[in-house]
């Protein structure tokens, strides 16, 4: 029997993690249909900075309701990998609690109590957010951004880490009670599960208990396997991502944008009067598209961001243009680079090699309305608590519908054409700059 | 610059223009305020003239990196020749731009705001406030896009304004959080997308919420979208809209 259990439990997490890690190994590869950017500069600033933003949540308390819960959120998940490794070796060995038998007691009550709270705490802070995000609703968790599957994938995670804490309470709280009827060692000190469940389980039989226990554990377990192979399909894949996307996000200063190589060598030669005009490009060379109109044109850097991404909307609500009723939206932007890649990577699935599928970035999923509405003012990047650009992907999709398409507004091209003609974006003459000094 | 460079002397600083305080009427003044607090604090410094060009910037924003790099290579050639080392300007998009911008393409230089450069002169004493002629007014600074988020300067122009010993007032976008004033990234030189509001209405709404007797700014660009703000909520008789070069040449005789 005990045999068999151990099989069992080994079959599950080899399925499960073997699943995971095919997800997970197909949106690496997807990411990497990404142009190169090389961000591997400065390894101890980017390491500090993951530390401070990610480790540390460090952008999470500028809204203070959602930053203080979800600070609960993630210590409860840290402290629930911890407990992971118990469930392993229980699993495998078909021991109970073995952790508890090997470090000390003291030690090992305070972890327990530490996690019995914990569960508690997330599950208030599930709750609230689940309040936020369907009852009070908070504009940014109700725009017409999440229409469809996001918002039921935010509620499906909020149930889901409900109903995975609540497993781990009624566990204890059998096993409390089994401990309380002497039919097993004292293991571990659970004051809260003790508090919520314990009497609700006091009458039952020995019988009843360890059937209750054994059950919430196996539910558990199967719950961290399932949620790890659901984390593909939603927004909660941030909870990998943000460590990789703050250590490779942009550590310039916001405004500068990024220079592109091509076009210096081209302007260079344009200006170079000892170049030959006639010369033939060298055979075999493809002329670089200038811009990105799909996804596999931005860099991976973009991607692995449009991976990271939460929904969350901050940026969409600090985004001055969508603060006005303008179509345009940061988090939109964000989503819809990844349905894009995804689809990309669902073909590539299919056919082997990506096939022509008659759709692009650029107007099928993001309309050059929305990319005009942009002030480059960069309050999505500064409010996006994982180091998420999405103004590098509004600028590249503008450079290609300006240098691919000439299809800039046609105010700008008169703008663009005064500045060719007289180096101004204004119709002035260049020899009247300094006319102020005598008027 | 060219007299300068014929008379083979360099000067302190290059004051970069910029087209808004060469060609617009209103960022003119700004320009002459600020030139008028260089001469103050007998500062030497040359400005290029009609050597000057776009920095490029509204281009590169509207997604034309062809023409900004045409325009930034002819305007680094010009510097680069006259071996400029320090460049002030009054315009947050062309401090940006040369300071962050132009590196890459091989035009190093030393780039200030005219707020980091006025409040060092403050600093060092080279310029003094005399006579408090704005005591008991209220100011409410708007924090320029390119000047804040994108270059983290949020405390220099709060300093110049301090010295004026006015009320400065914060709004309740400020710093980081600041909000646009709608002009960035090429939307000065078109019209808005369909919406239902225009930006600067928005910003202009928030600062009025304060009852400010100025709004001040740091940036040509704020400085019109908010004057226009200002005149659609017909506050214009109130209200005034100055950069903060304006403010402190005012106080200084």
């Amino acid at each position: 029997m005990e045999y068999l259990r151990s099989i069992l439990f080994l079959a599950f997490a080899i399925g499960g993690i073997g699943l995971f890690v095919r997800n997970l190994l197909r949106i690496r590869r997807n990411i990497l249909l990404g142009k190169k950017s090389n961000r591997s500069d400065q390894p101890s600033v980017r390491l500090k900075l993951m530390a401070r933003i990610a480790i540390g949540q460090g952008k999470m308390m500028a809204k203070p309701v959602a930053g203080f819960f979800h600070i609960i959120v993630y210590l409860g998940f840290l402290i629930v990998n911890v407990e992971l490794i118990e469930i392993f070796i229980d699993g495998i060995f078909g021991t109970h609690r073995y952790l508890g038998h090997i470090i000390p007691t003291q030690l090992y009550n305070f972890v327990t109590a530490t996690l019995d709270f914990l569960a508690v705490s997330v599950m208030i802070s599930v709750s609230v957010f689940f309040i936020r995000r369907n009852i009070t609703k908070v504009p940014r968790l109700n725009s017409r951004d999440l229409i469809g599957w996001p918002k039921i994938d935010g509620n499906l995670i909020l149930i889901i880490e409900f109903v995975m804490m609540f497993a781990l309470l009624s566990m204890n709280s059998a096993d409390i009670n089994l401990q309380l009827l002497d039919h097993r060692e004292t293991l571990g000190y659970f004051p809260i599960s003790h508090l919520i469940l314990g009497n609700a389980f006091s009458g039952l039989s020995v019988h009843s208990l360890i059937i209750i226990e054994k059950s919430s554990w196996w539910f558990h377990y199967l719950g961290i396997l399932f949620f790890m192979n659901y984390l593909y399909f939603s927004k909660h894949l941030h909870i990998l991502f943000a460590f990789p996307n703050t250590y490779f996000s942009n550590l310039n200063k916001k405004g500068q944008l990024n220079s592109l190589e091509a076009i210096t060598k081209e302007v260079r030669s344009m200006m170079d009067p000892n170049i030959d005009p006639y010369a033939a490009t060298p055979e075999g060379t493809i002329p670089e598209k200038f811009g990105a109109s799909d996804a596999t044109d931005l860099s991976w850097i973009q991607l692995l961001n449009a991976y990271t991404c939460t929904e969350c909307g901050r940026c969409t609500s600090n985004c001055p243009a969508n603060l006005t009723g303008k179509k345009l939206s940061p988090r939109k932007i964000m989503m819809s680079v990844r349905d894009r890649i995804e689809d990309i990577g669902k073909n590539i699935n299919k056919n082997g090699i990506f096939i022509e599928d008659g759709k692009q970035l650029l107007g099928d999923y993001i309309t050059s309305e929305e990319l005009w509405a942009c002030t480059t003012c960069n309050a999505c990047v500064e409010s996006c608590p994982v180091l998420i650009d999405p103004l590098s992907i509004i600028i590249d999709l503008r450079r290609y519908l300006v240098m691919e398409q000439s299809a800039a507004p046609q105010e700008l091209n008169m703008m663009m054409a005064n500045m060719e003609n007289n180096s101004a974006p204004w119709q002035f003459s260049q020899s009247d700059r300094a006319n102020w000094i005598h008027e | 610059m060219a007299e300068y460079a014929a008379e083979g002397k360099s000067p302190e600083v290059l004051f970069w223009v910029g087209c808004s305080g060469s060609f617009d009427e209103r960022a003119k003044k700004i320009t002459k305020a600020f030139a008028s607090l260089l001469q103050k604090a007998r500062i030497d410094f040359a400005i290029l003239g009609q050597e000057e060009g776009c920095t490029g910037d509204p281009a590169k924003r509207a997604g034309n990196e062809f023409l900004f790099q045409m325009q930034a290579i002819m305007n680094i050639e010009v510097l680069n020749s006259y071996e400029i080392k320090k460049i002030v300007t009054a315009c947050p998009h062309c401090f940006n731009t040369l300071k962050n911008e132009y590196p890459q393409l091989g035009g190093e230089y030393e780039v200030l705001h005219h707020a980091q450069f006025l409040q060092n002169l403050l600093y060092e004493g080279r310029l003094k406030v005399e006579g408090g002629n704005f005591k008991g007014k209220k100011i409410v600074f708007h924090d320029p896009c390119y000047l804040g988020r994108a270059n983290d300067q949020y405390e220099a122009p709060r300093q110049v304004l301090s010295a004026l010993e006015a009320d400065l007032i914060e709004m309740k976008r400020c710093r980081q959080n600041g909000l646009c004033c709608g002009a960035g990234g090429a939307q000065m030189f078109k019209e808005p997308e369909k919406g239902i509001k225009d930006i600067n209405i928005e910003r202009t709404e928030e600062a009025l919420d304060k009852s400010p007797n100025i709004i001040a700014t740091g940036c040509p660009f704020c400085n019109t979208m908010l004057t226009d703000g200002i005149k659609v909520k017909e506050k214009s008789l109130q209200v005034f809209v100055k950069d903060l070069a304006e403010l402190l040449n005012e106080a200084i005789n």
